[in-house]
């Protein structure tokens, strides 16, 4: 059901259409200057702009620069130098635009593919006078990483080489050479003079060996990419929202559609923990009702099963292509960080929703994206390279690879709260054994063993080590269940531990599982309960909301004892294996003489009798 | 999608990225257009409710219809209302109305210091109580880490330049030369204890933009910014010695946007009637850098 506040609907359709465009370059080829040019000589600046810039620079005695409309910083305009990408909005007869200027300073390259990402076409400006330089091969590439299909070349400052038809030909020619090599097929090459406006709003009688387009020209041509609605539906859970205070009871998936639509009442599936479900509702706010929603709608729905999903997780349609999901992916990653990517070090991907830690596992080939050389010998990732490497990550994420359905196949990397790189999914990576599963490996074949054996501890304590781990939604009652049990064995003379911390260590902020952290609590409670078994006790213990990922981690991290799962209330798994179902807490006692014949069944407890 | 649909769900989605990644969240309310338009978005984002309580700087110096307002929309829409003021500076009459001193001096201490202060929580803050409709003073409030604001690109220079997701330093300093990268929709949600982070939804909306979509929505918004039959208008609202009201007879949401589209302020900056971004040649930045929002 939809809310409509204020007898509104949406009045009349505005049939606008707005486009994002970058310019890009090597530094001082003059970007901003044609963005500059763009806007004051097709009079979208506001009045008394251009004059307040020009008698600025005279009151400082400085020349002007068109560059000045767009540097708007101080320590841009002292040093002549754009740092930061500059949005600005421009409108022409065709369309509504925001062009983002971009600095081409090496050193300001994050700022670049900050502008780049967001663009959906590009210029690229190359000067004349100094040809084809190391950020003009550099910023083409990225364009090829970041997705932008779309690029019209601005020789620029042909004032400079006489307007020579030569010197044009031979820049198109060696920078065209390049762009095949990246697969990059532009649409036009454009000889300008952005400081003497020479073919910027119109073709000028400069240069009449040209017979192509003018700046202007060539961004109307540029053309608006069909919205992703008939790809498989993807919709990456952004959160789940129920504010049950404002007296609305309703449990809504909220996210962005990235590609495909979904109507109400199609059968969907969550991924990586393959729940599944069906649309009940298309939710909005000032909206009439919808029964179908489709790529590019930031909405919400209600699902007829409730069933128990993180924010994150992948909602996908059953009869879809589904994406894939596995813990290695084969990237091209491009790292913006002083410090180098190395192996080793627990960093953090953020996938579409997905936010998990994650390490470096091989390095293939890296890429010098100035002259494009490769290097396959190198085990770490500078600032400003260009890796083809393989990712590791602690728990399985759902995503796709990039050439099918790019929204959901990029990502960035985390490290030390700053995003330090960014990529592209190529492929996944099948490797048999996990992280975990290497860790525990290890760990066994280090184990100092002392003369007592496992068999031994047994005999002696007249019981069978296990872990018993309490799961189920949250709330009070497994405490209080896991401390009488406690106590139950403790009388019948068992060697018993409740473990009380375990919940607590997790938290109980919602955001905890976002930083891994939470995955990280998890690792320890598997090493801790690890030492309580094998010292030949029953370990007790609960963990609330724990999914199937985390209890095989736990259960791997426990071998070679055992771990007995009780479950109270809805089974929140979708593969694991429950050794005890239990309905209620209604009656302690009940469960705990349940309880207690699983372990007498299972033989930990062996002269337990009913 | 048109082009106020694209814009709409970029918004939604940076609205929630910020509510999924900090606990300690505040939106600005200004009572102006953008920052309505923002407010009215977070109730897109969040199925009607508004789960982020609203901060409003209070120099004294506002429009009264501004407050009436104000209060007016924070009850219908069960909003968490919050205000603050430089309590110091407005008793010893420090300020620019009050002949004291300058523009700039006075916007950074009855909005920025203010600001500064009320977001960390060690000047009081006035909370509504939607039982009894008042404003209860409240002291020790817990510092907020995330600041949403209304800010547009198509503002000025140095907002041309902003993230979506802004990090600001220990001091509320903004490094604008070395910002963090923005990738996709991939934006800086991690910080390190003690800084902050400034989030700005609406980076992408020019002036026209907001008009447009306050129509389509039907969003109630101040009547300061229609003629009432004098020939004048605001087209931005600040305080009323700083901020001069334009000549125009648009007299509703349509007329604005005629003269916005290509009638007589099509090519006029909508800043041009605020004094303090004048005083030295980039006294925004300046300003901003500082914690100005
Ligand atoms: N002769 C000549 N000079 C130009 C032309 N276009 C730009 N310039 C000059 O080249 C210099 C650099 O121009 P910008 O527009 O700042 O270059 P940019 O590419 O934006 O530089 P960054 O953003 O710092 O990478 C300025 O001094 C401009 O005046 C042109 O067409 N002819
Ligand atoms: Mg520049």
């Amino acid at each position: 059901m939809s809310q409509v506040e204020e007898k509104n609907i949406k009045s009349e359709k505005t049939s606008s259409e707005q486009m994002n465009i970058v310019v890009i370059g090597h530094v001082d080829h003059g970007k901003s200057t044609v963005v500059g040019r763009l806007l004051a000589d097709t009079g979208s600046l506001p009045e008394g702009k251009l004059e307040d810039v020009k008698e600025r620079c005279k009151r400082n005695s400085k020349p002007f620069e068109y560059a000045f409309l767009l540097d708007a910083l101080k320590d841009e305009q002292a040093q002549g130098i754009t740092i930061d990408s500059a949005r600005c909005f421009f409108r022409s007869a065709k369309r509504e635009y925001i062009i983002i200027d971009a600095p081409g300073h090496i050193e300001f390259l994050k700022n670049m593919i900050s502008g780049a990402a967001r663009a959906e076409a590009a210029m690229l400006v190359i000067d004349a006078h100094e040809g084809v330089q190391e950020n003009s091969r550099r910023h083409g590439y990225m364009l090829s990483m970041l997705g932008v299909k779309q690029v019209v070349v601005l020789v620029n400052k042909m004032d400079l080489v006489d307007y020579s038809q030569t010197v044009f030909d031979s820049i198109k020619e060696e920078y065209l050479a390049f762009l095949k090599e990246i697969d990059i097929e532009p649409m036009s090459f454009i000889p300008v003079s952005a400081r003497e406006g020479v073919n910027i709003v119109s073709v000028s009688k400069k240069m009449s060996w040209h017979d192509g387009l003018s700046t202007l020209e060539a961004l109307d041509s540029f053309v608006k990419e069909a919205s992703p609605v008939d790809q498989p539906f993807r919709f990456p859970v952004q959160d789940i929202y129920k504010f049950t205070e404002q007296g609305d009871d309703r449990r809504i998936f909220a996210g962005r559609i990235e590609t495909g639509t979904i109507n109400v009442g199609d059968e969907v599936v969550f991924l990586p923990s393959e729940k599944k479900s069906r649309i009940s509702s298309i939710e909005g706010f000032n909206v009439a009702e919808q029964s179908q929603a489709f790529a590019g709608q930031s909405t919400g729905f209600t699902l007829a099963e409730q069933i128990y999903v993180k924010p994150g997780e992948m909602m996908c349609k059953v009869d879809d292509t589904l994406p894939i999901t596995s813990t290695h992916l084969k990237v091209n990653i491009f790292w913006m960080a002083r410090q180098p990517m190395i192996k080793g070090k627990k960093y953090k991907i953020k996938l579409a929703g997905t936010r998990v830690p994650v390490w470096l596992r091989d390095v293939v080939t890296v890429l010098d994206a100035s002259d494009l050389t490769t290097d396959s010998n190198r085990q770490q990732i500078e600032r400003h390279d260009i890796a083809e490497c393989v990712l590791e990550t602690l728990k399985p994420l759902a995503f796709d690879i990039t050439q099918n359905i790019a929204q959901t196949g990029r990502f960035v990397i985390i490290d030390n709260y700053e995003i330090a790189g960014g990529g592209v999914v190529l492929d996944e990576v099948y490797i048999p054994t996990s992280r975990i599963e290497r860790r525990v490996q290890q760990r066994e074949n280090n184990w100092q063993r002392s003369r007592i054996t496992p068999k031994m501890r047994s005999s002696r304590y007249n019981q069978r080590s296990t872990l018993v781990l309490i799961t189920g939604a949250a709330g009070d009652g497994k405490e209080n269940l896991a401390k009488a049990l406690e106590e139950d064995l403790f009388e019948s003379k068992r060697m018993v531990y409740y473990l009380g911390i375990s919940n607590s260590l997790l938290g109980i902020e919602d955001n905890i599982d976002e930083s891994g952290e939470r995955d990280e609590s998890l690792r320890r409670l598997g090493e801790v309960s690890h030492l309580f078994t094998d010292a030949g006790l029953i370990l007790i213990t609960t963990i609330d909301d724990l999914d199937d990922f985390e209890l095989e981690m736990i259960n791997t991290l426990n071998r070679p004892n055992d771990c007995r799962v009780v479950n109270i209330g809805a089974n929140q798994f979708t593969k694991a294996t429950v050794d005890l179902q239990v309905d209620n807490l209604d009656s302690q006692k009940e469960a705990i003489k349940k309880i207690k014949d699983l372990l007498a069944e299972k033989k930990y407890i062996v002269d337990y009798s009913i | 999608m048109d082009h106020l649909e694209v814009l709409e769900s970029q918004s939604m989605f940076i609205l929630r990225e910020a509510y999924r990644s900090f606990g300690d969240l505040v939106m600005l309310w200004s009572i102006g257009k953008d920052s309505t338009v923002l407010l009215w978005l977070a109730r897109k984002a969040f199925f009607g409710h508004v789960p982020i309580p609203l901060m409003h700087i209070d120099t004294t110096f506002k429009v009264p219809a501004m407050i009436e307002y104000r209060d007016r929309f924070a009850k219908q829409w069960k909003i968490n209302m919050i205000v603050g003021k430089n309590e110091e500076v407005l008793e010893s009459k420090e300020t620019f109305p009050d002949g004291k001193t300058n523009r700039l001096q006075c916007c950074a201490s009855l909005k920025s210091e203010a600001l500064k202060h009320t977001l960390s929580g060690d000047w009081p803050r006035w909370v509504l109580n939607h039982k009894s409709g008042e404003y209860e003073k409240q002291l020790n409030g817990k510092p907020f880490t995330g600041v949403i604001v209304g800010a547009r690109a198509d503002e000025e220079g140095s907002r041309s330049k902003e993230r979506y997701f802004s990090p600001r330093d220990r001091h509320n300093d903004w490094d604008v030369a070395d910002q963090p990268p923005e990738l996709w929709n991939q934006f800086k949600t991690d910080f390190a204890p003690g800084t902050h982070v400034r989030v700005h939804p609406l980076l992408d909306w020019t002036e026209l933009n907001i008009w447009e979509y306050i129509e389509r929505e039907n969003i109630p918004i101040i009547d300061l910014y229609f003629d009432n039959g004098e020939g004048k208008r605001y087209r931005s609202l600040g305080c009323y010695p700083c901020t001069s009201s334009v000549d125009s007879t648009a007299k509703n949401v349509r007329e604005v946007i005629a003269e916005l589209r290509g009638g007589k302020f099509a090519n006029i900056a909508e800043r041009s009637g605020r004094e303090q971004d004048k005083e030295d040649g980039s006294g925004l930045e300046t300003l901003r850098r500082d914690g100005y929002m």
